[in-house]
């Protein structure tokens, strides 16, 4: 009889051991399947549900069926009170934050996931089992994953807070030539750190504790100098690469808890965030080394072009210019999106339309603040996707279009990047506006883009200005055109 | 080099998985228009959440206060990424939707 109830208890002990893997598995496929067809516009949020489905399976059964050492997950109390927690706070952002704000908000997500990854190896790292170091010295995988664990997730938790308070305005860059040799210097101090402890061969893990805490402190100033002096127009990809970072610091956890679900979720974000990061520099014409370690802005200012005169254009004349027209191309650019005016230019669009105007929008591939941003506020606002022409799409088409009408965007159509190969974004491709019959351009002010470079399409003979807050400014021309 | 080698014997297996995976990442995305890179970053971001399993582990044989203090923290953390991107994913994909569209392909 006794026999039996062990023999139960094993085979209990293996199914409940079973089903875990299982869901890791299942949770896994979901990851990949998710991610997949989250490149796809037709299935991408679909694809979003799965991956989310994946998720909650893998974290409910781990709190569930996970053991370690055969000791089940106590504290289950706090563990759901904590998930309450997170859940109301991060749902009540997610829901509440408005789409102009969307990069810093993923940013900041990104490093509240790199934060989780670098307590885990806080916490680990007194967990070294002594038995470990005394026979292989702090040499092995097990240290290392933790010690990358706390490191990558570090740096990627205090580089996304820097992005972040970027993006919000809120913290400016700094580009001086010294954070270069700076940056490389604590990289160095860093590595040379992880060596260190390493090769620290058969130690008390008590005694050595504080080194961690050292190690800690390094890699968060390391994160702020690693993105401090890159500047504007290249925060997305910065984004971008420290969220492949999480990714990889997610798998260290995975070698750790010997956790597949941690592993390929992990490894996969790790290396497909790459390759996004890749593909978003490819868009801006831009190396990823060249993000990384050359001040962006800043540079070419000696660049001396014929500046001619500035012409502005009053409200009803551009009423006039644009109700006569055949053919009218919007490229709308970040200053839309800020005085929340993507509404408005909706309703001129539709004004023009009525009124035999064909209207496209052209979108360029980064403007906004990231790659595809545009596209989402247009959409917000109820524009026909048929109507979001990409710039390369709609380039060959400008020389037959009566009006360009450049709403707050700025270095998406700076001729200089096709002009001038002195200028920081010489090679990036652009809208090509200065190829259409007129161009006017809204702006609240002659001040310099987001990459604050000189724009000498304002100096076209064939450009008009319109000052004002785009909102403001869009408003009254469409009341002006409907007395027209 | 006996060393290493042995090492890459004794963790083949996730050796494994993480080489497959690396390739099937960039597999995953090689084909994503321009215009789905900000949602995809998202949902890659939320993806990465599945830390969140490692401080649930970690948190579930935590002992001192400090540990429960760490471990709640990186739960709370690990649930804010995981909510927050799923969910904003698909606050920005629901904007898609609302029209019916053609595919845009590159």
């Amino acid at each position: 009889m006794d026999k039996i109830i062990t023999i139960t208890e094993n085979i209990s002990f293996t199914m409940t051991d079973s089903i875990l893997e299982l869901s890791y598995l299942i949770a896994s496929v979901l990851f990949i399947v998710g991610l997949k067809m989250l490149s796809n516009p037709e299935s991408a949020r679909r694809g979003n549900t799965y991956a989310a489905i994946g998720m909650v399976l893998a974290i409910i059964t781990t709190i569930l069926f996970h053991k370690q050492d055969g000791q089940p997950i106590g504290n289950i109390g706090y563990i759901l009170v904590a998930i309450v927690i997170g859940t109301i706070v991060g749902w009540t952002i997610a829901m509440k934050v408005k789409m102009t704000a969307m990069p810093q908000l993923v940013s900041l997500f990104n490093g509240m996931g790199g934060a989780s990854a670098a307590l885990i190896s806080l916490m680990e790292f007194p967990h070294i089992s002594a038995a470990l170091v005394a026979e292989h010295g702090m040499m092995n995988g097990h240290v290392l994953a933790i010690l990358l664990g706390l490191v990558i997730g570090s740096v990627s938790f205090a580089g996304s807070m820097i992005a972040f308070g970027k993006l919000d305005g809120r913290i400016g860059d700094i580009r001086s030539p010294l954070m270069r040799y700076i940056n490389i210097g604590l990289l160095v101090i860093v590595v040379g750190f992880i060596v260190y402890i390493m090769t620290l061969g058969s130690v008390k893990i008590d005694e050595i504790t504080y080194l961690i805490y050292i190690l800690l402190a390094i890699a968060l100033v390391y994160g702020i100098a690693f993105v401090m002096p890159i500047g504007g127009a290249d925060m997305p990809v910065v984004i971008s690469l420290l969220n492949s970072f999480t990714g990889v610091a997610a798998a260290m956890g995975g070698f750790l808890y010997n956790n597949q679900a941690m592993l390929t979720g992990g490894i996969l974000v790790g290396s497909a965030g790459t390759i996004l990061t890749v593909l978003m520099c490819n868009a801006m014409n831009r190396s990823l080394l060249n993000v990384i370690i050359g001040a962006f802005g800043g540079g070419g200012a000696a660049m001396v072009h014929e500046e001619g005169n500035i012409r502005e254009i009053t409200l009803s004349d551009a009423a006039v210019l644009l109700n006569y027209s055949q053919k009218v191309v919007i490229v709308p650019g970040y200053g839309l999106a800020v005085a929340q005016a993507q509404h408005i230019c909706h309703d001129l669009d539709k004004l023009l339309e009525s009124k035999g105007v064909e209207v496209k929008y052209a979108i360029h591939p980064v403007a906004g603040r990231m790659p595809g941003h545009m596209n989402v506020l247009l959409a917000e606002a109820d524009v026909p996707y048929e109507k979001l022409i990409e710039s390369e799409h709609i380039n060959p088409d400008l020389p037959n279009t009566d009006v360009v009408v450049v709403i707050g965007a700025n270095d998406v159509v700076n001729p200089a990047a096709q002009d001038d190969p002195s200028s920081p974004i010489y090679g990036m491709p652009i809208v090509n506006a200065r190829a259409a019959k007129n161009i006017i351009v809204m702006k609240r002010g002659m001040g310099k883009g987001y990459a604050a470079i000189e724009n000498y399409l304002f100096f076209n003979d064939k450009t008009r200005m319109l000052f004002g807050n785009a909102k403001d400014t869009l408003q009254a021309l469409v009341a002006e055109i409907k007395e027209l | 080099m006996q060393e290493i080698l042995t090492y890459f014997f004794e963790y083949r297996q996730m050796i494994f998985v993480v080489v497959l995976s690396v390739f099937l990442g960039i597999e995953v995305i090689s084909n994503v228009p321009a215009i789905l890179h900000t949602p995809l970053m998202s949902g890659a971001n939320a993806i990465h959440g599945v830390v969140i399993i490692g401080a649930i582990i970690v948190m579930g044989h935590a002992e001192s206060t400090l540990a429960m203090v760490l471990g709640f923290l990186a739960v709370v953390l690990g649930t804010l990424n995981v909510v927050g991107g799923f969910v904003v994913t698909d606050r920005m994909l629901d904007m898609f939707k609302k029209k019916p569209k053609k595919e845009t392909k590159n």
